[in-house]
């Protein structure tokens, strides 16, 4: 069992996932993604109608914790793992046009 | 006695009576590691002058009378998907291969403070995501009873670790059986604990809703200490389980009288490997022996498992990863066009193909037009797969099944059956869509000299009812001291 599934349609999926796909990744993902979502097909089998969707096996709401000041990482720490950085931002290519 | 090869306990108690010392403990783990690391691939980074500065550390404190911790002395190896300070933590994955992250998780926190002597930390599939540790970008890990066959994974390389006598304990995620299928197909004990039993801070998130952190070892008193250790509340994690932890290494040995097991007839069916299924046989046998009483349960929806879990998991990992952007750590892109592309070059040659995979079905899933379809639906069933496990719970204390349909298979094997690989995932997957804990121990070998292994299963919270269960049968039968032969030794 395989799902109708396009190569645009992948294509579209990856610009969704942020991810630059090669045209021979896009190939295999459309042909793999078609039959893995053709297996979950066997889904529509049940009726769920009444079900309440469960999106965590322990059910909580609103943990809460007292808002208190606590040490954060020291600029240099947080900074050291960054591709880019000048020691005091995070550098990313320009985004606006102009200035 | 050698000291590779001993029990958790029995090293503990060795270094307790002054008959040893975590230095000649840790030296002689880490010239294992030296001797057959190469073969097995289980370590990713090691650090032999670091693990040997807290092995030293802990021997003054043992000297100078001062109290100890659980875990006082014993390497432990560590997944790498757990942050460690100062030392790479890059979940195999190209993405994060130079990451050094300035903190510890608070499992890694609670070990240190345990006086546990990090000696390495272990390959796995990228971010967690695969059955076989054939996902890693630093390659793969081999099954130490077969270098020709995968350890399982995703937590491949704690297990082949242990397995291989490289470490006495190590620790593993499991997210839809990362710990309990690699356990099962080195012949080791390995545990998931009920969701948000031990705190996930530090913990690279794949599933936020499924993963957990839990303990390899080659007995289940070792597994119980282990997870005795790392147990407890933690506020930086929302979802961490406020209640006592239970002094799982002093019960570990009381057998449950009474024990009702239930085995679900779903999970006999075609598929499952005829020595498996003699063996889990067996095991029932054996628990009969002890007065336990056998019923028949139904998990009718056991059979969506697979379908669930591959939707929820991918969906979940897809909004995990897109932190992932090659602007606060993580690999960077050398060439682009503008910030967008940044972000979607970086990420396209960062991920290997399996996350790659993940995230687009994840992202598939959650999309306008699908989010119904199949995100939706599979909450709804996972919901259908939890009720199913209350129902039966009413009747039985604890779950036996198999922990995977064969032993292990060859490396290789699911090269281009991505959902053949996901479809072996069937016996483990439900327990962490319903939050349950579960061990696997080893239950038998194969013809091919391969071991298989045996599942438990009980309601959340009872890890100590699944560790004492897992104990009765452990006592009475020699699975788990049958050791991998060394690598390169391998017949």
């Amino acid at each position: 069992m395989t799902t109708e599934l396009t190569r645009d349609e992948i294509q579209r999926v990856a610009v969704l996932a942020r991810l630059k796909l090669s045209d021979a990744e896009l190939d295999s993902l459309t042909s793999e993604l078609a039959q893995i979502l053709g297996h979950m097909d066997q889904l529509n089998e049940l009726d769920t109608e009444d079900v309440e969707p469960m999106v965590h096996a322990i059910e909580l709401k609103n943990v809460f914790r007292t808002d208190e000041i606590r040490e954060s990482l020291p600029r240099d720490e947080a900074l050291a793992n960054a591709p880019k950085s000048d020691g005091r931002y995070f550098h990313v290519p320009q985004i606006l046009e102009g200035s | 006695m050698s000291i590779v090869g001993a029990t958790a306990a029995e090293l503990l108690a060795r270094m307790e009576r002054g008959d040893t010392n975590s230095e000649e403990v840790t030296t002689a783990y880490l010239d294992v590691i030296a001797a057959h690391d190469e073969d097995v691939k289980a370590f990713v980074h090691v650090d032999r002058e670091a693990a040997l500065d807290a092995a030293r550390e802990v021997d003054r404190q043992r000297q100078a009378g001062e109290k100890l911790g659980l875990l006082a002395g014993l390497p432990v190896a560590v997944k790498d998907i757990m942050c460690t300070r100062d030392v790479p933590t890059t979940c195999c994955s190209k993405m994060l291969a130079n990451y050094v992250p300035p903190y510890d998780a608070h499992a890694v926190t609670l070990l240190r403070n345990a006086g546990a002597v990090l000696i390495g930390k272990t390959n796995m599939d990228e971010f967690a995501m695969g059955s076989s540790t054939e996902h890693s970008y630093f390659g793969a890990t081999r099954n130490p009873w077969d270098l020709e066959r995968a350890p399982g994974g995703s937590s491949g390389g704690s297990a082949a670790a242990v397995a291989s006598q490289m470490a006495p304990l190590a620790v593993g995620t499991d997210t839809g059986g990362s710990i309990r299928q690699p356990a099962g197909f080195c012949g080791v004990v390995g545990m998931k604990p009920t969701y948000g039993r031990i705190s996930r801070y530090g913990l690279v998130a794949f599933a936020s809703s499924l993963d957990q952190i839990g303990p390899f070892a080659s007995d289940t008193a070792g597994a119980a200490l282990l997870l005795e250790a790392m147990s407890g509340y933690d506020n930086r994690d929302s979802t961490c389980i406020d209640t006592p932890v239970h002094p799982y290494s002093k019960t570990v040995e009381e057998p449950l009288a009474g024990l009702k097991i239930g085995v679900a007839k779903e999970h006999f069916v075609d598929g499952l490997d005829p020595e498996v299924e003699t063996a889990i046989n067996n095991a029932l046998g054996v628990y009969e022996s002890q007065g336990a009483e056998l019923r028949e349960i139904s998990l009718p929806h056991s059979k969506y498992a697979v379908s669930v879990y591959y939707l929820i998991a991918p969906s979940e990992a897809s909004s995990n990863l897109a932190r992932y952007d090659g602007v606060h750590y993580g690999h960077r892109a050398e060439s682009f066009e503008n910030m967008i592309d940044m972000f979607s070059a970086s990420r396209g040659e960062g991920f290997g193909h399996e996350v790659k995979r993940r995230v687009m079905l994840g992202t598939y899933a959650l999309s306008a037009g699908y989010y119904d379809a199949y995100y939706l639906k599979a909450l709804k069933v996972r919901r259908l797969i939890r009720e199913d496990f209350d129902t039966a719970f009413q009747d039985v204390d604890v779950i036996v099944s198999p922990v995977s349909p064969t032993p292990a298979f060859k490396l290789g094997a699911h090269d281009d059956d991505p959902l053949g690989m996901y479809l072996s995932d069937i016996y483990t997957l439900s327990a962490n869509l319903a939050g349950l804990p579960g061990i696997s121990i080893p239950a038998g070998m194969s013809s091919d000299g391969l071991p298989i292994g045996l599942q438990v299963l009980a309601p959340p919270l009872e890890e100590d009812r699944v560790l004492r269960a897992a104990r009765m049968f452990e006592r009475e039968t020699n699975w788990h001291t049958q050791r991998a032969p060394l690598a390169g030794q391998s017949s």
